[in-house]
């Protein structure tokens, strides 16, 4: 074990941390694109659907599948990493949209109706009513997209895209559990890691009435 | 002649469904006097009362406030408007993420007031609706619902507005908290000399509150007249009204408080 350790250790923490920056770009990305549209699908109901539905068909594209076919893009060498990350964003859309769109709409209309007769602007409503009121639904959704992303991150070594994944897939080729291990339970700890940390932001965003 | 605070001419309201709500109402309430709509549920009162403020555009008609017509307010004249019309319902309204502080300043904040300037305003309304200083830095849901009532009168009343709309605001307190809310409310109308639109289905809280009773049947007026005229009234619809709701009276015309109506 200790052997094991000494040989790979570097590596796994190299690849981890990889990994890591992979997820965590795309988060950024997915919540930077999902938020504002699912706000902005509150504001136009009859687009829902279809933008709902969009994300949906992403998510159900088995990852697998998604990498292999992007394997024989001509100009993935160096830009594999780029190309993980807009695969794996896409990944991440659906969940932040769905929370986003459902925590704004689930806000109680009596308190949209008082936001109005206040005199609060549209703006103003979204960010002193709606997004603090939503803001854990919200969360809920960053937490499912970020542990999906986690695990979906690891096919991205398919493409060369570097994280715990590449261990895993040499591991597969070569026949040797000890290695498939060492990228499996990096990357199992990494969804736990993120799943409690943001769990317990979740829970204080929580409105109590 | 007073002035005309709030002035209904014509207006009719008929839902997306077809369902007629309101029947060409016209109606005045002079500046600084207290209007209670009078009516059982679903005469069309709430919907009469949202056409002030615009959370309702009637489908005919123009609904004035100081002499400007709200339907055909765009969105930033709107906003403008509701910031100086207060608006109290049963449910209250307290935004839940907010401290009774935050929620008691809230028109403060949105108008861009200096901070200290609406801490201070703040206090002095919790002082208004006789609610006790420290209560500022609760939250709605560790209120009991009288408290949460005082609460939602003193956000109406911070950005000193000059009308003041009250849907069935007591309708959910036991008897006793509303007769205190009430002997609290009435002083405190007159001395503001806020123009007041009060919803309610209870007569008592009319007539104890109200300078004028207006009675609505099916989205029409079938009465209108001073409050103390109503208990000796000759009009049939108010009559009626009287005789249904007064029938376990047993605290003598007009008075005030603890009172019960017919399941």
């Amino acid at each position: 074990m200790s052997g094991f350790l000494h040989e790979y250790g570097a590596q796994i923490a190299r690849l981890t941390f990889e990994h890591v920056w992979l997820t965590g770009i795309a988060m950024l990305c997915a919540a930077g694109i999902a938020i504002p549209v699912g706000i902005w699908l509150t504001r136009h109901e009859r687009w829902a659907r279809p933008v709902l539905g969009f994300a949906n068909v992403l998510q159900v594209i088995p990852s697998l599948a998604l990498f292999g076919l992007l394997l024989p893009v001509p100009w993935l060498g160096e830009r594999a990493a780029r190309l993980a990350i807009v695969a794996l964003t896409g990944y991440a859309l659906l969940p932040i949209l769905r929370n986003t769109y459902a925590g704004i709409r689930g806000v109680d209309p009596v308190l949209i109706d008082v936001a109005n007769a206040l005199g609060m602007t549209g703006w103003q409503r979204l960010t002193k009513v709606e997004l603090p009121l939503a803001a854990s639904v919200i969360l809920a959704g960053l937490r499912t997209a970020t542990v999906t992303c986690v695990g979906v991150a690891t096919i991205a070594a398919a493409i060369g895209a570097g994280g715990l994944g590449e261990l895993i897939f040499r591991g597969v080729a070569s026949v040797d559990n000890g290695l498939v291990l060492a990228g499996a339970v990096p990357a199992a700890l990494l969804a736990l890691c993120a799943d409690g940390v943001l769990g317990l932001i979740e829970k204080r965003m929580v409105v109590r009435r | 002649m007073a002035a005309r605070e709030v002035e209904f001419a014509q207006v009719s309201f008929t839902a997306p469904g077809g369902h007629c709500i309101l029947r060409e109402i016209s109606l005045r309430a002079a500046a600084g006097t207290t209007t209670a709509l009078l009516g059982r549920s679903g005469s069309g009162k709430t919907t009469l009362l949202r056409a002030v403020n615009g959370l309702v555009r009637p489908t005919a008609g123009r609904v004035l406030v100081r002499g400007r017509d709200v339907a055909a307010m765009d969105g930033k004249a709107l906003v403008s408007l509701r910031r100086g019309v207060g608006y109290v319902i049963q449910e209250t309204g307290l935004f839940p993420h907010m401290t009774l502080a935050r929620n008691v300043g809230i028109s403060l904040d949105l108008a861009g007031t200096d901070k200290g300037e609406a801490a201070a305003l703040c206090l002095e309304m919790l002082a208004l609706v006789e609610l006790d200083a420290s209560m500022a830095t609760r939250y709605p849901w560790q209120l009991s619902g009288g408290q949460r009532q005082r609460a939602g009168l003193a956000r109406a009343l911070a950005a000193e507005p000059s009308v003041l709309l009250m849907d069935e605001p007591f309708g959910a307190l036991d008897p006793i908290t509303r007769a205190e809310m009430q002997t609290m409310l009435r002083p405190l109308l007159k001395r503001l000399g806020v123009t007041t639109i009060l919803v309610t289905h209870d007569l008592d809280e009319a007539l104890y509150l109200a300078d004028r009773v207006v009675l609505l049947e099916q989205g029409s007026v079938v009465a209108e007249m001073a409050a103390d005229e109503v208990l000796a009234s000759a009009n049939p619809a108010m009559q009626a009204y009287v005789a249904a709701t007064t029938r376990v009276r047993d605290t003598g015309p007009g008075a005030p408080g603890i009172l019960r109506e017919p399941a």
